[in-house]
Formats: C-alpha cells, structure tokens, sequence
C-alpha cells in the first residue's frame, strides 16, 4: 500500500482489520472500511475502469457513488460500483467493459476512430439498409452494455421492509444532523438517511482538516445518539420520492418501502468538474474526491496536484494535500481576484504559488496516456476565455478540480419542488415546496457553517410544526448569502476535444455544439438525442454543464434553458433489489384436496384454481375430457361450480333492485323458482350473467360469473346507493361451495341424498328448493348449463368436500364421474350456450348473440335499456351463430380467435370450437356478418398458416334442439 | 404510494381502493334524445381541473365520491352519495 498515508483522525479503515481481494488477476489489500476504489489507489493503481463508448482509461473522479466507469464484476454480480462497494476478503474482481483487461484494453481504438462517430451516429447510420440492423444490432449489443450476466449465478430473494416514521431526514450533514435532532427534541420519531458509511457529510471532508468541525461533528453525532426517537440509517440512499411522502429507502440488502409525514431534504451538493481537454484522465479528480481520499481512507490522492480553483473549498483542499504530504504545484484561480478569504492567506503563507485569472486548458497525459504528466494553463482573458499563446505547461500528476457544486435535488424534485437559478450564487434553489417536504443547508443554497446549521435547525422546526407537533418556532432563516463557490462557466473548447462534459456516456463539448446545430436545443431534445444525464450516475456531473452549454448557445439565462425533469431513481437500484413475490392470491375451493387426489389437473380461471379435466391413466388429454362428456350424456357427471359468484340480494326493494340491473323481469317470479339473468353496462354492453333464485319474497340468491363475482357485488352497491333503494347485498362467493350434478341420472343419484321432493311435478326444470343434502342445509337450483337434467347444490363452504363426497360414493353404482372446465365448454357448446367473456367481448350486445329473448325492453327501467333501444334501431354490424365442418374434415383444424374471410376481408371471429363427441361433428360459434348467418350459408375461416377452411352455418343448439332432456327428464327417467 | 381517505374508515393506502370513473347523474332516459343519451354515455370531459369521482373501498365495500384535482392529483374533500342526495 505505497500510497497509504499515516492514520487520519477520523480516518474510517480499521488498520487492524486487513483484507486480501484480488483486481484483475493482480493481488491486493486494504483494510475494512475500504471501498475497492480507494484499496486500490491506495496500492498506487490508477486505472480502475475504462470508457463507455471510446474505452478510455478512468480513475477515482467523485469517490460519492457516482464514478460509474469505475465499475467492477465478481463472477456473481456486476456493475458493482467501485467507489462506493466495501472490499471483501478473498473477492475476485475484473473490471467491465474492457477487451483484454483494464490496464491495456484493445477496445482503446474506439478513442482513436471516435472522430468518425459524432453525436447521433447511431441514429444517422444504423438505420439503412434495413437488411443489415439485425448485423448492427449484434454489433452494438457487443460494444454496448456494461458487464456479463451470470446465468448459472443462485437465486437470492431480497427482502422487502415497510417502514413508518414522522420525520424522513435525507443527508447527514451539519444540516441534517441539526435537523434531525431539532425534530427529534419535539418527540417525533425521526430517521435520518446517509448514503455514505458514515454519518457527518461535509463534516466528514471537506471540513475534516479543520479541529473544530471534527469536535462539532462528534457533539452533533453524541447528542443525535442521546435521542431515542432518532434512528441514524448509513449505506442507505433514498432512491425515489413518491405520493404523500412515501419513500424508497435502498440499502446493500434490501428495498424499504418507508411511509413518513414529512421530510427534510439535506443532501448537500455534487462537487462539479471543469471541462477542459484531457479532463477524464486518472489523476484529475474533483477536490471532495481528494479530501474524501484523505480523510476518511488515509490514501495519497497524488505526488504533486495542480488545484484549479474558483473557491475557498479549493485552498481549503489545496491546504489538506500539503497537511497529507503532496506538494501543491500551483493553485490555478479562475477568479481574476483570487481568493480573498483567511484561507487564501493562508494558502499563501504556506508558500502555495497561486495564480489567479488562469485556467486548465488542457491535461497532458503520461506515456501510455494512463495517467497526468503536466497541465497546461492559460490566462483567462476578460470574457472568460484562455490566451492560448500565454500558455504554459506545469509538472504534475494530478489536477484537483474545486469550482463549483449542483445541488442534490433530485429527491426535492421528484416531490415537486420548483428549483430556480439564484444568480447571487450561480445555483438552482429551491422556491415552492409542496406540504410537509423541506430543504436545509447546502441543497438550499446556504453554505457557510454556521448557517448550514441554523437552516438545518430551521427546517426541523418547521416540519415539527407542520405536524402539530410543537408550536410555530421563531427559529430564524438564515439568508443565501455569497461569495458564489459556483464558476458560471467552467468550461474550456478546444480544437482537439477530448473535453468531456459527460463521464458516463463519453459525450465531449463539441456533441453538444453539433447536437444543438442540428434543432436539438431545448434541453429534452438535446439530452435525448445526445443522451447526456442518460448514464448510471443520471447526470449528477453533466446536466449543469450541458444547461450551462445550451443557455449560452441559445444566448439566454439558465432559467429560461431549464433543467431536465427528475424522475425516480436517483441512483442505479439493482433489478433484484425491485424484484418481489407475487402478491395475487390463488383461490382454492373446498374440494380441491379431493380434485387432486383425483388426479384433476387444474387451470386459472380469473384467481381461481379449477380442474381442468380429470387425467386417467392411459388416457390422453383429449379422451380423459371425452370420457367426462360421456358420463355427462350417459350417466351422470359432477362439476365443482364453487367459483362462480353467488350474492344474496335481501330487502324490501330486492325484487325492484334485480328488476333494474338485469335485462329479464322478476317482480312475478314466484318463490321457489330461478330465472336466467342477463347482465349490461350502461352501453348495453353485455357484461355478465348467471341465474336468480327467489327463496323469499325479499329475498333473491344470484350467481354470476366466476371472473365477474367482484365487478359485479361492486357495481350492485353503487346503483344500490344512487337508486336509494332498501337493499343489503352480501357477497357469499367464498361462504358457499357449489357443485353441478348433471346427467340423465342424476335424479336417482341425488334421491338418496336428500328429503327434497325431486319428482319432476314437485321440483321442475328451473325451480329452486331448500332442504338437506348428506345432512347438510342445501340449496338445490335445477339448471340446464349442460343440456342435461342437473341440479346445482349450495353448501357452506366448510361442508363442501363432505357432500361432494357423498354424492360421489351415491353416484358410483350409476358410474358418476367428476368432470372439469374443458368437458363443461363442451358440453355448452353442444348447447350452443355463450359464455361471457368468451363468446362476447368488450362491444357484444344482446342483439349479437341472438339474446333478444332475454331482453324485456317494455320493463320501465334496467341498466343498458335506453342504449339497446338506439341499438334496436341501427342494423347489426356483426351475428353470433353456430357452424359446423363437414363429418369428415381432417385438415387444419380452426381455433378460438381465427378470423372470419369474407371477400378478401375480416368479417368476424372464431369464438368457441370444439370437436364435439357427442354429434362426432367439429361444432363452434363465430361472429360473421348479417348477411351471412342464414343456416345453410358456408363461410371460409383462415387458420394458421393462411388455409382457409369452409365452414357451415346450421341452426343451434346442435344437440337436443328442444332441450327436451333438461327439461323433460321424467321421460328418460323410465329409459334409465 | 397516494393515501386516500375513506369518509368511513379513514386515511388508507391507494391499493385498497378501486377508481369508478367520474360522478355524472343520469338524465331521464325517458327523456332524453339519442344524441343526449350518447353523449352521456360516451363522453368524459378530459380537461383537468376539480373533478367528482366514484371512488370504491375495497376491504370494506364502501362507495363514496372524492373531489379530486386532476391536473395536480389532489384530493380536496371526500364524503359518501348521500351528501350529494341531501343536498338536491
């Protein structure tokens, strides 16, 4: 470690504490506490990482999470940030985005060919001929991106937190630390967020040199700690700021969803570079990144620095490397007047050579163009640009820029906070701030100490107040004051380039130039087209300089150039980090032990879990589901119908209240007696169905669809509410099971099972009866779903799987059999039933899908009535009917959603078809037009591959036309 | 994530609950022509401002109507139909 400095005074290694890790190939050590950037410059590496898009060698810029060409990959993870991940014993790391390994990478020619490639090639190039992008497109996928996924790598769930406080802290600075502790005292409970390890910001840097800010950090930390409603969070950054305050905390670990009341934004600033040629080599790095070098690692940051400076913090960091033992070359001052605090006396007590009115034109790289050899200065001339032919040429191996900061306001944005330029401090501040989100010290644009802690202290008075916590404080605001620490214009053309304002996408001064030549010049445009503020670090170091570039292109004020807009997150969150369990439950019915024992295999039906069919073995798919159709046709089936929607209406309006949601009428329907229920949407859209029973005069038990049970109880409620009639709607989808016993036997099979009266005089085809079944209290519907004679039984839930069982043992003499969803569509569709939802969509009304039958339009009101009378009236576009292939087709068979061909043209849509057992017939329904949907008409359906298949319209239903065997059961009754 | 607050169980997270479009009363459909049917059956004014909304509490069933602005998403009063009943 031959740049390891003699330990600092608050240094944050742990020297007893020494690690190995090794860096591509090479074996190193720090100590804990080390982040792998600062390990490895300590052992005197330079080259950390290479370019984005030229390959160009990078180092340490910012040391503050954002030097994204520092970016690592350990086999495991990649884009491992190298500046702000601790190293770890044993750990193998290789830097990404190189060919052939950092120090020498071959991708280096990118730089040499980078004029030929100006902003907005790729756009410009690689879109013609068009029959070469799938060539492009490889290409750029090689060149682009940053580091290999591990496939192989284990699966790691990370887990989420939810977390609540009054007050969100965000930066542990003077300003947030007197916040914090400012809430705190008013017995709020508040978290304060850090990004860094450790708590203190400039506190921990910048001012470290100084004595008296590390004993105030020290009583600012004791005290923060003395509070026990305080929690300090390091390694923690707040990525995204969402509605009412609800914040996302990332931490190595996990995601925290954090819910606050209030939050004080603290962050501080982002150190900004200067922008001169050669300004992204190893060894020119922001000052913040040398005093963090410094003080919280005891690293050597250089030998010898040039400090371009155009402010204090410049000498104070300038006096830090002389106190650590580099020797300062020169402090280039790119103020005229120079330095006029204590501290640029003291810079020259200290014998520093300063010049002020000069600035870097140009850094001159090493051999290998791996590292600094030599700055070249200018004097500036009065308009701020360089007198090239006063140039001069000074030896160093660093240039340590310190002229300007941006505030840290992507959290303060992102919750709607205005900023605006204070032309006093050539900043952005902070103007409107929505309820409850406050800004405090340097991010608001106060930076001397003492006022960074009254502001901090300010801020966190006014959020105790604003949550009633304390009485409004008197706590002065502290005023913006200069001189400016921000250079209005760091940045420095030169005819060779190389001057990159964008560190992460390689974006050099002259991008800007061309982009803006090129219409692109409003600052949206041109971070889109030139993809500046695009990269990992979203521009934490660009966007001021590109707003700078395009305001003075454009000849305007950077208020009227704007900035881009904030958007979450603030920083790269890992994609696992984000990725969570599915919250959306499965729902099981109450058989579903039994379904499985009986080797059902299920399917999702809205978020139920239904069987399918039933596998038997040797059986395929195909003649399981046949066999079930059979049992149905022959004998006796039973289906669980649990899923469907089931809402008890009771009041006395009940009988009005169905009377105006559904299209059928229901104020004669006699006790004891079900109806079919149609329902529709204001448009007359069709939008669920089911059956009615009326068990009591103001009593009505309705099923709806199994999807529809929500939407449905939901839409009830608000036309209860507006009608204002004397209803109680209670939802019993998941109180009740329900089961189908359908077949031509199913009456014997049923017989034993219950006192209900099941003879056809007693109980008729559509009746509803209460009684017991297997002992249990039931309620028998007779349906005709099927096209079989069948009643429905409702239990409670809890007695679901007994009765089923019980009428599985009743029916097995008889041959009864379970049967699932495939074998109940077929079933239906032998009946040419429709079900909702398959065979309608979002357009279908009524008078589609020859439902006129349903509609009671004489009715003085139902939802949907008034639209379907103007629907009445207009010529139908399109006709639901039933079709069939020929007996012996054998060709490509049609599916579900195959469209109708008429002419050339679409005329419909396949919605159901199976190939139907019982008629041995390929039977379906499909949408076609008007004119085509006489029985007898043929019309072609494209199948895959663009066949058509001809297909015949025929009358339906194709089975039992009169429904003589759901209806009249007492005559198959005898044949059984 | 937005809080909302319930006229019946108060303040609660956004997820439990379900937009229902905007509050628009029904003209007479007895009424009305087919034009002015259709109109209100297809038209929603899009321009923002303060509108009434259906809101629905999932976990309770409740229904109630917010005042919401659209063009800054904030909610300015909540309170169940009746108040609007009453006040016709």
């Amino acid at each position: 470690m031959i740049d390891r400095l003699p330990p600092q005074p608050e240094e944050w290694i742990l020297r007893d504490q020494p690690i190995r890790f090794r860096f591509e190939g090479r074996d190193y050590s720090g100590f804990a506490g080390d982040s792998i950037s600062t390990a490895l410059w300590a052992n005197g590496v330079r080259v950390l990482g290479r370019s984005f898009k030229y390959h160009r060698p990078r180092g340490i810029l910012s040391l503050a999470d954002l030097d994204c060409n520092a970016v690592a990959e350990d086999g495991h993870s990649t884009n491992i940030r190298m500046d702000q991940t601790p190293i770890a014993e044993g750990k193998q790391l290789r830097a990404v985005n190189t060919w052939g390994g950092c120090e020498r990478d071959v991708g280096q020619f990118m730089d040499w060919l980078s004029p030929f490639f100006p902003v907005g090639f790729y756009y410009k190039a690689f879109h013609t001929p068009r029959t070469l992008f799938p060539f492009y497109e490889k290409k750029m996928r090689q060149m682009a991106g940053l580091g290999r996924i591990n496939p192989a790598r284990p699966l790691t769930h990370s887990p989420k937190r939810y977390d609540f406080c009054d007050v969100l802290v965000v930066g542990s600075g003077p300003a947030g630390l007197s916040a914090a502790i400012a809430a705190a005292e008013q017995g709020l409970r508040v978290l304060l967020v850090e990004e860094q390890a450790q708590p203190g910001g400039t506190l921990c840097f910048q001012l470290s040199g100084e004595p008296e800010a590390r004993a105030l950090r020290r009583r600012l930390l004791e005290r923060a700690r003395s509070l026990v409603t305080l929690e300090i969070r390091t390694s923690t950054i707040v990525a995204g700021y969402y509605a009412d305050h609800w914040v996302a905390l990332i931490d190595a670990v996990r995601l925290t969803k954090l819910r606050t009341r209030a939050v004080v934004v603290a962050t501080g600033c982002h150190e900004q570079p200067a922008v001169f040629r050669n300004n992204d080599l190893p060894g020119v790095m922001l000052a913040s990144a040398a005093q963090r070098l410094v003080h919280q690692f005891a690293v050597r940051p250089c030998r010898a620095a040039v400090v371009l400076a155009a402010n204090s913090e410049g000498y104070r960091a300038a006096l830090d490397l002389v106190e650590a033992g580099t020797k300062v070359t020169l402090i280039a001052d790119l103020r005229s007047e120079g330095e006029r605090t204590p501290l640029g006396q003291k810079a020259e007590q200290a014998g520093l050579p300063i010049r002020s009115g000069y600035g870097v034109y140009e850094a001159v790289p090493g051999r290998g163009g791996r590292n600094v050899q030599a700055a070249i200065l200018c004097p500036l001339a009065g308009d701020g640009a360089p007198r090239i032919r006063d140039s001069s040429q000074v030896a160093c191996d660093a240039i340590v820029m310190s002229v300007g900061w941006a505030p840290a306001d992507a959290i303060l944005r992102q919750g709607g906070v205005r900023m605006a330029h204070d032309g006093t401090l050539e900043q952005l501040v902070p103007t409107e701030a929505p309820d409850g989100l406050f800004a405090a010290g340097r991010v608001n644009g106060i930076y001397a100490l003492e006022d960074q802690l009254a502001d901090g202290r300010r801020a966190g008075m006014e959020a105790a107040a604003f949550l009633g916590a304390h009485a409004p404080d008197t706590a002065s605001r502290p005023q913006r004051r200069g001189p400016s620490p921000n250079h209005p214009f760091p940045i420095f053309s030169h005819p060779r380039g190389k001057n990159f304002v964008d560190f992460d996408e390689d974006l050099q001064l002259k991008d800007f130039k061309h982009a803006v030549q090129e219409g692109f010049d409003s600052i949206e445009l041109l971070k889109r087209y030139s993809t500046f503020g695009m990269g990992p670090s979203q521009g934490k170091h660009s966007n001021l300089n590109a707003v700078r570039i395009l305001a003075r292109l454009r000849g305007e004020n950077l208020n009227s150039t704007g900035v881009t807009t904030a958007r979450p997150f603030t920083s790269p969150v890992s994609l696992g980090h984000l990725a969570g369990r599915i919250f959306s439950p499965h729902r099981q019915t109450p058989m579903h032990s039994e379904h499985q024992r009986l080797g059902a295999r299920f399917m999702h039906v809205g978020n139920w879990l239904r069987p399918e069919y039933y596998a038997r073995r040797d059986f395929s798919r195909e003649e399981a589901i046949r066999t079930e159709v059979k049992a149905v046709r022959e004998r006796a089936g039973l289906i669980d119908v649990g899923t469907l929607g089931k809402i008890e209406i009771n009041g006395p309006d009940a009988a009005e209240f169905i009377e105006r949601m559904y299209t059928a009428r229901f104020a004669k329907l006699k006790v004891g007696a079900t109806r079919y229920v149609l329902m529709c949407d204001e448009s007359g859209v069709i939008i669920d169905d089911g059956v009615a029973a009326r068990l009591a005069p103001n009593r009505f038990y309705v099923t709806t669809t199994t999807s529809g049970s929500d939407s449905v109880t939901r839409e009830m409620k608000r036309w209860a509410i507006v009608w204002g009639l004397q209803v109680v709607l209670v939802n019993m989808t998941g109180a009740y099971a329900a089961m189908n016993l359908a077949g031509p036997v199913s009456r014997q099979v049923l017989e034993k099972q219950t006192d209900i009266d099941l003879s056809a005089g007693q109980f008729p085809y559509l009746g509803v009866r209460e009684g017991m079944v297997a002992g249990i209290p039931a309620r028998l519907l007779r349906v005709g779903f099927v096209g079989e004679l069948g009643y429905e039984i409702h239990v409670r839930a809890d007695s679901g799987l007994w009765v089923w069982n019980q009428i599985m043992e009743a029916g097995r003499s008889y041959g009864i059999q379970p049967f699932g969803v495939e074998a109940q569509r077929i079933l239906r569709l032998e009946k040419s039933h429709v079900i909702i939802g398959q065979d309608s969509d979002g357009l279908t009304h009524p008078l589609e899908v020859g439902m006129e039958w349903a509609l009671k339009m004489d009715k003085s009101f139902f939802v949907g009535q008034r639209s379907l009378e103007i629907l009445g009236k207009k010529p139908l576009e399109r006709q639901l009917v039933g079709f069939t292939l020929p007996a012996d087709f054998g060709g490509p068979f049609p599916k579900e959603c195959h469209l109708v061909i008429d002419g050339g043209e679409i005329a419909g849509r396949v919605t159901s078809v199976v190939f139907s057992p019982t008629l041995e017939r390929t039977i379906g329904l499909a949408y076609v037009k008007p004119r085509q949907r006489q029985v007898g008409n043929r019309f072609w359906i494209r199948v895959d591959g663009g066949a058509l298949v001809e297909a015949t319209v025929v009358k339906t239903p194709f089975y039992d036309p009169d429904s003589l065997r759901q209806t009249q059961s007492s005559v198959l009754q005898e044949v059984s | 994530m937005k809080l909302l607050k319930c006229p019946v169980n108060g303040v609660r997270p956004i997820q439990e609950f379900a937009y229902g479009g905007l509050f628009r009363p029904m003209p007479d459909p007895k009424q009305a022509s087919d034009q002015e049917w259709a109109y209100y059956v297809f038209n929603r004014a899009g321009e923002p401002g303060i509108k009434k909304e259906w809101w629905y509490h999932i976990s309770s069933g409740t229904w109630f109507i917010a005042e919401r602005d659209t063009l800054s998403d904030e909610i300015i009063r909540t309170y169940l139909y009746s108040e609007i009943k009453n006040s016709d």
